[in-house]
């Protein structure tokens, strides 16, 4: 009996145990999962003053400065950060709805130009036959049922047929430059397939300026977009039968929530704040269109979505951030002479290393014991 | 001949608290078929995945032909020339019987498909295989399919078979098929172990039995010297006394009554075939059988998920004496007539509830819709989840923790008082107790007997013979989506219950197919 026992053991050595093991971690505070996000950037920061030095030999000092520079530099730059944080911002709302039920909207792209075309034909056809804010008003509904329908087709087709809604709505995204293109040919005679500035006289449809910021009103819409979302997600029984959808269809049937109606629900919601973000930005920012007028926000707007984990007030950061580093990589390019390319790896490096954190929040990873190993010998 | 092909001494595998093997003893010789035969969650397949390579065990020794080894992972049970045919298929649909087979196999020389087709071919005709190498498997029917997995594993030369309930997928005609392939495996010197629980099945095929109940090994007996009697008492085993109260039934009366209800899965297997029972006020009703023979569609049906075919559920309400056909409702219909219907599912973070969201957000599951306002209201549940925590002893930090961090029992109390927060007239549960430990167990029993003395028609779907016989009035018996009896819960045995539920209707037809 002892000699089995001793032969047993001598299976159990045999087992090798690997050097690194990962375990799931499930108790961490929140307060505690921040300060990982934020030491992470910190390395994040180091470590891209390191690259840029190995790159191009540049004080690293003098780029992180150049890039602060870019931002804030003069109050035009500053406003110019506000309104493109406030776009990206708007488009990572529109998208949030349709995330937090496992709905992989990937068509904002499309779904904004949509509904930045409907505004501009708005302009472009009835611009001097009405006042500028009935103009504008007629715009928004227009932009908003583009929007609706655009995701709406996508919805329809998962809702019913349960199709693949990732490939469907990135597909539109095409479909919606194709038209774009196709109506610029139509407007454009010259066939120079430039579309200038519409109503650039009368400005009729565009938006008004406010305490003589034109962009202020763009930001003030966002930041109204933001509580909305917020307290619908949050607060009301459709954003927690969302979150029941998303988080387990079959306990949606369980307790009775027809599950085809809440998808069709909130893909249409995801589109039409799509179309609204079309609308402030042809009324607001661009009064004009081109195929890529929305210029992958449509794109970042998903990165942002998910790094915020869905939350609305933490987007509000995230969009600031990611801006920020996209204009900063602009003006190393222009002022330290680099690459333009050097901007766009700090932005890349800085972004991985914010989603990678999730991985050291959610997991824990153990390196084997010193002294287990001794026992192996 | 026979010669010992693999043996296992003393044999034991825990994960955390739970014994899913206890000093397992099992030889197989060349030329012969071992049965292992238990009920669910006697440790089979955990015995089965140490042999394969997938698990390690914690104590005990594997030889094969003789001499000690250790099985480390599933490429060291393919050297050792050990097969295993899951239950569930791996198999690539796109590709062909041929590419399947050859898939991952490292084989010297130059890639010849026309070789490996060849070669099955020659394998099918030793054996008797009906199988076209050059069929894609989205083609295939499941009993093809499943012989590309056999074929598969003897493809690489394995002596040792391992099918793991292969019969469960089949028709009795296909079962009969596979039965005369394996006699012939056997005939060629292959040692093989079938993993089963219908007893008939193994009769007529095996030449051993070994029975397994709750990770123990029970011991092997000769098929030829034994009987249905004596292997049903094996495998549930001597009758364990739990103390489990059971008041007498106060003046039941019909409230939910069954009749003929079908319905089939996508592939047009029967899931309930013409079920027709009646649930009890001031009753608990026992649902026996086998995991998978239709008890969850039968409660799915009653609550309103599951689309019948045909037949009847009337609900017999207490207060009006109506009734109303439940058949073809959807939940929230079926709560707009006023049915107090509660369920607790079999899958309770998956169905019942959400894992990733707190307690208070689970409360709110069935009371969300109440009131006009468009906003949800917090307090309400929130008052509900601190009653049940204190009530039902959860322990856990605060009603804002998500449920999937608490341990089985607390998830399973969670569950349990929402559902009967709502002064159910019926109230449905599936294996309530699975995974609980003994004091969180004899709560849930304590609180269906609470319900069932309130006049609440208690269903109650278990696996625990011991605890069916104990707390039951009536026990159902499925099998196979049929009803097989109905008994008395104070005067059955569970070698009554254990034979009804391993008796399959129809079974005569497949000993005609072999």
């Amino acid at each position: 009996m002892q000699n089995e026992k001793a032969k047993s053991a001598a299976i159990t050595k045999k087992t090798h145990e690997p050097f690194i093991y990962i375990t799931k971690r499930n108790d961490l505070p929140r307060l505690k999962a921040w300060g990982i996000r934020a030491a992470v950037l910190l390395i994040a920061m180091l470590f891209c003053a390191l690259l840029v030095m190995l790159l191009t030999g540049e004080n690293p000092i003098n780029v992180f400065s150049s890039m602060v520079e870019g931002s804030f530099g003069t109050s035009r730059k500053m406003w110019n950060l506000l309104q493109s944080a406030a776009i990206l911002l708007g488009i990572s709302l529109a998208v949030t709805p349709a995330f937090k039920m496992r709905f992989w909207n990937t068509g904002a792209e499309g779904q904004v130009l949509i509904g930045m075309l409907a505004s501009v034909a708005c302009m472009f056809y009835i611009g001097d036959a009405i006042p500028s804010w009935l103009l504008i008003v007629i715009m928004f509904f227009a932009s908003v049922i583009a929007g609706a329908v655009w995701a709406g087709i996508p919805g329809f087709f998962k809702a019913t047929w349960n199709t693949n809604e990732t490939l469907f709505t990135l597909m539109m995204n095409y479909v919606a430059m194709q038209l774009v293109s196709f109506f610029i040919m139509i407007w454009v005679p010259s066939g120079s397939m430039i579309l200038g500035v519409v109503n650039a006289d009368s400005q009729n449809g565009w938006f008004p300026s406010i305490a003589g910021q034109k962009y202020l009103l763009n930001v003030l819409i966002v930041a109204l977009i933001t509580v909305i979302v917020y307290v619908y997600l949050k607060k009301t029984k459709q954003g927690y039968e969302i979150a029941v959808v998303g988080e387990s269809e079959n306990t949606a049937r369980y307790i009775g929530i027809n599950v085809k109606k809440v998808i069709l629900r909130t893909v249409l919601i995801s589109g039409a704040l799509c179309g609204v973000m079309g609308w402030i930005l042809a009324a607001g920012t661009a009064h004009s269109i081109t195929a890529n007028s929305v210029g992958g926000n449509g794109f970042t707007a998903i990165m942002i979505s998910w790094m915020s984990k869905f939350n609305p007030l933490v987007m509000v950061f995230s969009s600031l951030l990611v801006c920020f580093l996209q204009r900063g990589a602009g003006e190393i390019a222009s002022t330290l002479r680099l690459n333009s390319s050097v901007g766009e790896v700090l932005t890349g490096v800085i972004i991985l290393f914010i989603i990678s954190s999730e991985f050291f929040i959610n997991y824990k990873v153990n390196f084997r014991h010193k002294k287990h190993k001794e026992e192996v010998k | 001949m026979n010669q010992v092909a693999i043996e296992l001494r003393n044999i034991s595998k825990r994960f955390g608290r739970i014994q899913a093997n206890k000093d397992v003893n099992l030889s197989v010789y060349n030329g012969e078929i071992l049965a292992l035969l238990g009920e669910n969650g006697s440790g089979k397949t955990t015995l089965m995945n140490m042999i394969s390579g997938i698990y390690h065990p914690d104590e005990g020794q594997i030889f094969i032909g003789g001499n000690e080894v250790s099985i480390n992972s599933p490429h060291d049970a393919f050297n050792f020339k050990i097969g295993m045919i899951h239950q569930h298929f791996k198999l690539v649909d796109l590709f062909t019987a041929a590419e399947n087979i050859v898939l991952g196999l490292d084989e010297p020389g130059k890639f010849d498909l026309a070789q490996v087709s060849k070669r099955v071919n020659e394998i099918s005709e030793k054996y008797g295989f009906d199988i076209d190498p050059n069929k894609k498997i989205y083609e295939m029917s499941v009993s093809e399919k499943q012989t590309v997995e056999i074929v598969k594993v003897l493809y690489r030369g394995a002596d040792i078979l391992i099918l793991d309930e292969p019969t469960a997928v089949l028709t009795p005609q296909e079962a009969g098929k596979l039965f005369d392939v394996v006699r012939r495996m056997r005939n060629d010197g292959k040692a093989i172990i079938i993993i089963t629980h219908k007893l008939h099945e193994v009769l007529a095929l095996s030449d051993k039995v070994a029975v397994l109940r709750h990770g123990e090994y029970v011991g092997t007996v000769n098929t030829a010297e034994t009987n249905e009697e004596e292997l049903t008492e094996m495998m549930v085993g001597k009758k364990v006394a739990l103390n489990i109260q059971r008041p007498e039934p106060e003046n039941p009366e019909d409230r939910i009554v069954v009749e003929h209800i079908n319905c089939h899965s996508r592939d047009g297997v029967k899931l309930l075939d013409d079920v027709s029972f009646v649930a009890r006020s001031g009753e608990i009703l026992g649902i026996a059988g086998i995991a998978g023979s239709g008890q969850r569609e039968l409660l799915e049906a009653i609550a309103g998920l599951q689309k019948l075919d045909g037949g009847s559920i009337i609900y017999h309400d207490p207060k009006t004496g109506r009734e109303e056909n439940l058949r073809d409702k959807t939940p929230i219909q079926i709560r707009e007539l006023g049915v107090r219907l509660s369920f607790v599912p079999e899958d309770r973070l998956g169905m019942g509830l959400v894992g990733d969201m707190d307690i208070v957000d689970n409360m709110m599951l069935r009371s969300y819709r109440s009131g006009r306002s468009m906003f949800v209201q917090r307090q309400e549940p929130e008052a509900l989840a601190e009653r049940i925590i204190e009530q039902l002893g959860v322990v856990t930090p605060g009603t804002d923790v998500a449920v999937r961090k608490l341990s089985g029992g607390n998830v399973q109390k969670i569950l349990i008082g929402r559902e009967i927060a709502s002064a159910p007239t019926v109230l449905m549960a599936a294996y309530p107790v699975r995974g609980l430990d003994v004091n969180s167990s004899y709560l849930i029993y304590d609180l269906l007997n609470e319900q069932k003395k309130n006049g609440v028609a208690v269903i109650f779907v278990g696996e625990d013979l011991d605890v069916l016989v104990e707390l039951c009035d009536r026990i159902m018996v499925i099998g196979s989506g049929k009803i097989t009896g109905v008994v008395d819960g104070r005067s059955t045995t569970k070698n009554e219950i254990g034979y009804l539920m391993t008796k399959t209707v129809g079974e005569e037809e497949s000993t005609d197919a072999e």
